[in-house]
């Protein structure tokens, strides 16, 4: 099999539940809790008489998210009923988009592990309704209609990735980039995303080039899964084709279910042939015109995305790619952290302050660094003021928090909290003079040059600071403790 | 006095006065259903209890001389394809016999709000499927003019119960004729508004794009009195009127304006079908127009024979879909003889719905099957477009359309069950109104052998004021 040349061809289907306040077409508020049957009024139950209104918010989302994707936005787009019984769909209809979807012919770019990066074409961005979940207990199935009717965004790619991992980069490319325009809480384990890749494997054998039948791999509920998935559901047609000859035939498509704990594909049902959902037009919505002026407002949301801004981040402001990454998971911190560069701010400080501490703040505290008080230009003050040893880092951090409830400079704040940082060398070296005399010991271990000189040295430093309360200038007790103990 | 033959307005307008109390108007009508519904079968439902404690709530408001809505105390039914919170929907289905909606219908709850007592709901054809109520999977309703014929349909409960005076107005819904052929068959007034007018949120859904909730009344004053009601934008229905475009009106208070200047259209190849008693009528009252100063054109709709194959693939297309819902699983019938959830669906189905029903639902599905799809449905909607092009060339030259409402007068009952298409035809010339969203009314304009002749006029979309003008016009002033 070594020898064997083949490739391996995976597309993606995939469906983000969008993060709105209501459903897709009534007010019932999106929450994920609850009694069965609880968040459910006559429009998402299916009721007789009762109609859907578009909710505008998914739409937005899914321009937004079109447009991020570099997609066609249709200038007309509207609502067609799909029809299949099951007794989780209450109408026996799914509100969807056939053939007018909100967006076409778009692409993704994927960071590759050698860093670069490739383009995975998006064939469509649609909008649908959620169904309802069947639960299966003894003798009878319930039925829980909470989820029917929350707002879906289909996403289907081209057959472009060839690989397990680029399918998991795709997939993980994708959740930040929804994570990054606030469209969908995006969580995998939750349901939030989920991802159906179709797979074959195209084998050169004997001159002549065969394909093996298209598969779909349901089930699949992280990330690991899917590659997982995707590697075993190859690796499997693969022995199928080189066991049985087995090939692709017209309307043979299977599905299969990802088994997490065995590791392996179950085959879940056969298509003998294409569904007839008969599309039409739903009667009940009007058409979506999307003109000019709305879509301007919609993609003002998405002027760079986060792959760009990481890779702007590194080129312009140096950063490593880790700290780049961290910064653009979201675009409220990103944008963050851009401004506050803008203003002045050494890239490197700022993001220390982000990462270090605005993102545990805001971590605790529920919100956005954006919404913790403090401005980007008073961030950039402050990094400012240590850039210049104004203050040092120790001081920087009790100022950063001192800033959440007070808007004052960040100078005068540092004045008012005594966290000056003291530079003068005459006042330092008296300082420092009295700390290596009630430490002998330590000044031998330093000046004897063994293995815990260095100890040593930190903590008479340390002895120096907590002495000055985190004001003196470390780089000046530095020099001068160095001169001291030759 | 004889509380009973009092219009609608004028008796909300003696009970607002005082000079009627709304319970006696309530007693008036019980008596009649008791009466006389056992044999006419205009009502699946009533609500004495209700009715005569709203009555006493509205009659004690009144004595308090605190404010009332505009149809206080009054009497009305509605059909029962119409979501209310008392008693049940049924939409004259045994798949919906026992479903009782958790919410009012917009045209109910306006209803409500305006004071109305709802006595009752009417029989209809199955999912208002039908031109003669004989397709209720509930009861027989007979035209209370002569027992032995129908009252029209599917709003043949609504007309029967107004005709029959067991209540003072009712509401219908009209897919492509119900309101206006079974108005016309028993010898009142039924408007069908503008396409969007009245909300249709809980309106259980027949043909979406079609449906329309209207009036049925004693005349065409009352049928004002209702719009004035019903009309108006509704946030829960997405295709309901914006305001913006073509805001309510008072159209009770211009309903007795009379029209000046305006020129009627009249469809000359479209009488070759119409029973000669019935173009009789409808020629006097074109007559009746001239002498009142209109000035009548002749035109020509040449894509007026489409209407009844058109409707008959969208409709059902629509129907097909709306009606994919009723499969036991949720609420309504479940068959008891189901093995697994797919025979739950075929057999519940199955016994819940009624022949023409069925065979609406298996047109539609296959009109809308791939493969079929470009060759009937998006065909019809092509027609459709061009219908509606008729009209808009029609109404460029005229402002109105006059036209039988019913090639014939009610028919015998069992007539026509056993020939769908001889039944399809009876609302030839109202089926292609609903395709053009248009507003249209039939008021009564002669007799034969006793029984009434309806006459249609058909308006410009949101020409409701103009509408009910000329046909007041007619009423308050005809020979």
């Amino acid at each position: 099999m070594a020898e064997l040349d083949y490739k391996i061809i995976v597309g993606l289907e995939i469906h983000v539940q969008l993060a709105t306040r209501t459903k897709m077409f009534c007010g019932c508020e999106l929450v994920f809790a609850g009694e069965p049957n609880s968040r459910v009024c006559p429009v998402c139950l299916g009721l007789p008489g009762a109609l859907p209104v578009m909710n505008k918010q998914a739409v937005e989302f899914a321009i937004l998210t079109a447009s991020a994707l570099n997609c066609k936005i249709a200038k007309f787009t509207k609502w067609d009923r799909k029809s299949y019984y099951y007794p989780d769909l209450p109408k026996n209809y799914q509100i969807s988009q056939y053939d007018l979807p909100v967006g076409e012919n778009g692409f993704i770019e994927i960071p590759l592990a050698d860093g670069q990066s490739k383009k995975i074409r998006i064939r469509r961005v649609h909008l649908e309704e959620d169904a309802g979940k069947n639960l299966h207990s003894g003798a009878f199935s319930q039925v829980d209609l909470n989820r029917a009717g929350m707002p879906l965004m289909e996403i289907v790619t081209e057959p472009d990735m060839n690989n397990p991992q680029e399918v998991a980069t795709l997939a993980m490319e994708l959740q930040r980039i929804v994570r990054f325009l606030g469209v969908s809480q995006a969580d995998m384990q939750k349901g939030h995303m989920r991802f159906e890749p179709n797979v074959n494997v195209v084998i050169k054998k004997d001159g002549g080039e065969f394909k093996t039948p298209i598969t779909e791999i349901k089930n699949l509920n992280s990330f690991k899964a899917l590659e997982k998935g995707t590697a075993f559901e190859a690796k499997r047609q693969l022995n199928e084709f080189l066991e049985r000859g087995e090939v692709m035939k017209s309307g043979n498509k299977k599905t299969f279910g990802w088994d997490d704990e065995r590791g392996v594909t179950v085959l879940q049902r056969e298509k003998e042939e294409a569904h007839d959902y008969r599309y039409f037009p739903d009667p009940d919505l009007v058409p979506v015109t999307v003109d000019e002026k709305w879509l301007t407002d919609i993609q003002s949301g998405c002027r760079e995305l986060p792959l760009a801004m990481q890779k702007r981040f590194i080129t312009d402001y140096s950063l490593n790619d880790y700290d780049a990454g961290v910064l653009t998971a979201d675009k409220d911190t990103a944008g963050f952290f851009d401004e506050a560069v803008k203003a002045g701010g050494e890239p490197k400080r700022i993001c220390n302050f982000i990462t270090q501490t605005g993102l545990k703040i805001s971590g605790e505290k529920n919100c956005r660094v954006s919404q913790l008080g403090i401005s980007p230009q008073r961030l950039a003050e402050l990094a400012k003021l240590v850039a210049g040893g104004t203050v040092n880092a120790t001081a920087a951090a009790a100022i950063f928090e001192k800033m959440m409830q007070d808007d004052s400079e960040p100078q005068k704040i540092a004045e008012s909290l005594n966290l000056i940082q003291k530079s003068d060398e005459g006042e330092l070296a008296k300082i420092v003079d009295e700390i290596l005399a009630a430490n002998q010991d330590a000044v031998n271990e330093v000046k004897s040059d063994g293995k815990k000189s260095k100890k040593a040295q930190g903590f008479l430093m340390g002895q120096v600071m907590q002495r000055t309360k985190g004001t003196a200038n470390p780089q000046v007790v530095a020099k001068i403790m160095n001169e001291r103990l030759k | 006095m004889q509380i009973l033959k009092l219009t609608c307005k004028n008796l909300r307008d003696k009970i607002a006065a005082g000079e009627i109390k709304s319970i006696n108007a309530v007693s008036a009508v019980f008596e009649q259903i008791e009466k006389n519904d056992a044999k006419i079968g205009a009502y699946i439902s009533t609500f004495k209890e209700q009715s005569f404690a709203k009555a006493k709530e509205v009659d004690e408001k009144i004595a308090a001389q605190k404010p009332v809505g505009a149809l206080a105390g009054v009497p009305i039914a509605i059909k029962d394809n119409m979501c209310s919170t008392f008693g049940a929907t049924t939409c004259g289905s045994k798949i919906l016999q026992n479903f009782h909606s958790p919410y009012d219908a917009t045209a109910v709850e306006k209803l409500l709000a305006a004071d109305a007592v709802i006595v009752g709901k009417t029989n209809l054809d199955e999912f208002a499927m039908g031109s003669s109520t004989e397709n209720s999977g509930i009861k027989q309703t007979v035209n209370p003019l002569d027992y032995s014929r129908v009252p029209g349909g599917s709003s043949g409960g609504s007309a029967a119960a107004v005709a029959a005076e067991m209540c003072f107005a009712a509401l219908g819904s009209d897919t492509g004729g119900s309101i206006r052929q079974p108005a016309g068959f028993c010898g009142i007034a039924g408007l069908k508004p503008t396409y969007g007018r009245v909300s249709r949120y809980g309106l259980v859904a027949y043909g979406s794009s079609l449906d329309q909730i209207g009036p049925l009344t004693k005349n065409v004053e009352d049928c004002a009195l209702i719009l004035n009601v019903i009309a108006g934008h509704d946030e829960k229905d997405s295709t309901s009127i914006d305001e913006k475009i073509a805001p309510v009106q008072d159209w009770l208070a211009t309903v007795n304006t009379k029209p000046q200047n305006f020129k009627i259209a009249v469809v000359p190849e479209l009488f070759k079908g119409a029973d000669s008693e019935v173009v009789a009528a409808v020629k006097n009252a074109i007559e009746f127009y001239k002498k009142n100063g209109a000035e009548i054109i002749e035109i020509s709709m040449p894509h007026f024979d489409y209407a009844i194959a058109t409707y008959y693939l969208i409709a059902t297309a629509e129907a097909s879909s709306n009606l994919a819902r009723y499969d036991g699983v949720h609420y309504g019938h479940r068959s008891k003889n189901a093995n697994d959830y797919i025979e739950v669906y075929s057999k519940s189905r199955d016994e819940g719905f009624g022949p023409e029903v069925k065979r609406r639902i298996m047109l539609g599905t296959y009109a809308l099957s791939s493969g079929y799809y470009d060759a009937y449905y998006l065909k019809a909607l092509k027609a459709r477009n061009l219908i509606r092009g008729d009209f808009t060339a029609a109404f460029a030259k005229a402002d109105y359309i006059i036209m039988p409402t019913s090639p014939t007068t009610a028919f015998k009952i069992g007539e026509k069950t056993n020939d769908p298409l001889q039944m399809y035809l009876s609302d030839i010339y109202t089926i292609a109104v609903n395709l053009a969203g248009v507003p249209a009314i039939s008021v009564p304009c002669g007799n034969d052998n006793n029984l009434p002749i309806g006459l249609q006029i058909i308006a410009p979309a949101f020409e409701e004021a103009k509408l009910l003008q000329i046909a007041r016009l007619f009423e308050i002033s005809r020979p």
